[in-house]
């Protein structure tokens, strides 16, 4: 894309994501435990955690799937438990487990989240030339996204899950599997994305990858353990890098899988 | 029998599926004891290399042997003497944990008292939940029962398809030191992983893409095989506008990001032709001119992420197709 910025439509002022306290129990298991914090317009947050740690639960009422059982929190300015539906047309998911239809074309597939996400077949149009232009995948247009190498895929489901416009993409580990260069240009669109003032939301299991968010939190038992910059959280538990942060943290845990 | 040179041999393996390749002439030597990595993305070929080898599937052309038997016609002796962790998750989940590893022992005509010894340190954090179903485990169990079902039966030779993907950093280092305890005991280790730094922690690796084997050798020589220098370059601030400018200059022949930093090669040419002092003095007045303050340059020992990268054909970071 050139260097016009997309305006996010009814871009909201202050974070874009808002927790105060929240909290998911699953009977006598407290999965998420009061959690609090803020994450601004064109933030990249990593979200990171151990398995079990509670990070699946915590997106999932972020993206207005789940109702907290305490606290509040809100997304592009909708209240999660209120509000779900709202936010669902404000925000974009990606994970490596569900992304794009393989028996659909590129195009088929552009045209059907376009067709979800309530777009106008014009809109759909001008926003698939784009697309393809931006990925260079003008050529593949026709080809079934299943024929694609896996890279390939992770851009296009990446793209795909922006085309609306929303305010914030969660990520849940996009970057599983893929070559380490492919991994990188993953990370390119991140920041592109970023620059235009999308918010960027994402778990991932390459702690090399942590570094290259703005702001990283780690869950503990459900609880958010640590959050800074990722040079903060270095200093703060005297660590060369972001791993060993991690596991610094992680070992503590009681939940572990 | 006479014992085996090989554990494994593969001699110019092929395998299609349809049109798709999904293993091309790969030949593999591991001898016994030996801790091998198959290193590599999704789509390199490693899970029909491990399928093969468990006699599952057999190949279109060349030959795999495995504990000396060969797999067209040695199906039911290699089939005693190996044990194989798919990489999805393939246990009974309706039996529960202790059900799932008396039900492999039994297969395998041993008991697990037979043979607890092997699996004792793995089982211990599972014991307490012996009683529950397999599929109401979480991840990293289902992954500690999976192996214990896999080693019940004493194998000779272990085959691990992608047994830390999608596992926390935590749990992928505990997995790792059991592996290097169960190496201890004589047994051969095939594993295979997307993670490049968990390849460090193999005596050898073949590092794969699609369905071709680039290359073949312990870490070490890997690493030392990286062709030109390679610096660690950080600044203050965020690490993309440090990679735009980077990948803007003109000598630059590779930049990637690498954690805090960014690791950078530069073309021998303009290394040559370096007009003040050294190429590093120019690069550091180019950086300093496009605004970033605080930069440290330093020469680096390569990663197996760098030799990685660098087999995969890595054009130049100006031209990758991001940029385009």
């Amino acid at each position: 894309m050139s260097g016009a910025a997309t305006q996010l439509p009814g871009a909201v002022a202050g974070p874009v994501i808002r927790a105060e306290g929240l909290t998911k129990t699953f009977g006598a298991f407290t999965a998420v435990d009061a959690i609090s914090f803020e994450v601004a317009a064109g933030e990249i947050f990593g979200f990171l955690g151990a398995n079990g740690a509670g990070k699946t639960t915590a997106m999932r009422m972020l993206c207005g799937l789940l109702t907290p059982s305490g606290g509040v929190a809100s997304v592009a300015g909708f209240d999660v438990g209120r509000e779900p539906e709202a936010i669902k047309r404000r925000i974009g998911y990606m994970s490596q487990k569900f992304s794009l239809y393989d028996d659909l074309t590129v195009r088929e597939n552009i045209r059907f989240y376009g067709g979800v996400y309530g777009l106008r077949t014009t809109e759909i149009r001008a926003k698939t030339e784009a697309l393809l232009g931006r990925l260079g995948l003008a050529h593949e247009r026709d080809a079934l996204v299943g024929s694609l190498p896996l890279g390939w895929k992770q851009k296009l489901a990446f793209s795909v899950a922006l085309l609306h416009d929303p305010a914030v993409v969660f990520l849940d580990e996009p970057t599983g599997g893929v070559d380490p260069i492919t991994r990188r240009q993953f990370w390119d669109l991140l920041y592109e994305a970023a620059a235009r003032g999308v918010t960027v939301f994402i778990t991932t299991h390459y702690l090399d990858e942590a570094e290259y968010c703005d702001r990283v939190s780690i869950m503990v038992d459900g609880r958010m353990a640590a959050l800074d910059t990722p040079a903060g959280l270095k200093q703060q538990f005297g660590a060369a890098d972001m791993n060993e942060v991690f596991l610094q943290l992680a070992r503590g845990a009681k939940n572990t899988e | 029998m006479p014992a085996a040179m090989f554990a494994i041999d593969l001699q110019h393996l092929s395998k299609s599926y349809g049109p798709v390749q999904a293993v091309q002439d790969v030949s593999l030597r591991v001898p016994p004891g030996e801790l091998f990595g198959l290193i590599g993305p999704d789509g390199a070929g490693k899970t029909t290399l491990f399928r093969i080898m468990a006699t599952l599937l057999l190949p279109d052309a060349g030959t795999a042997a495995v504990a000396g038997h060969d797999t067209r016609g040695g199906m039911r002796a290699i089939r005693e003497v190996v044990g194989y962790m798919p990489g999805r998750f393939s246990l009974y989940p309706d039996l529960t944990v202790a059900e799932n590893l008396d039900f492999f022992a039994a297969l395998f005509r041993t008991t697990v008292r037979a043979n607890y010894e092997l699996i004792r340190d793995i089982y211990e954090p599972l014991a307490p939940f012996r009683d529950r179903r397999a599929g109401a485990l979480s991840g990293g169990m289902k992954q500690k029962l999976a192996l214990c079902c896999a080693l019940i039966h004493k194998p000779e030779v272990l085959l691990l398809d992608e047994p830390t993907t999608g596992v926390d950093a935590v749990s992928r280092q505990e997995f790792w030191q059991v592996l290097g305890q169960l190496k201890a005991r004589g047994i051969t280790i095939m594993v295979s992983t997307p993670y490049m730094d968990e390849a460090a922690r193999c005596e050898r690796v073949a590092l794969l893409q699609e369905g071709q084997v680039l290359r073949v050798d312990t870490p070490a020589a890997l690493q030392a095989a990286y062709p030109v220098p390679l610096y660690a370059v950080r600044a203050t601030g965020s690490l993309y506008p440090l990679l735009q400018s980077l990948r803007a200059y003109p000598a630059t022949r590779t930049v990637y990001a690498f954690g805090e930093e960014a690791h950078l090669s530069l073309l021998p040419a303009a290394t040559a032709a370096a007009t003040t002092g050294t190429a590093e003095a120019d690069l550091l007045g180019y950086l300093a001119r496009a605004g970033h303050a605080q930069v440290q340059l330093r020469g680096l020992t390569p990663t197996i992420e760098d030799t990685f990268m660098e087999l995969l054909g890595a054009r130049p970071a100006a031209t990758a197709p991001t940029a385009r």
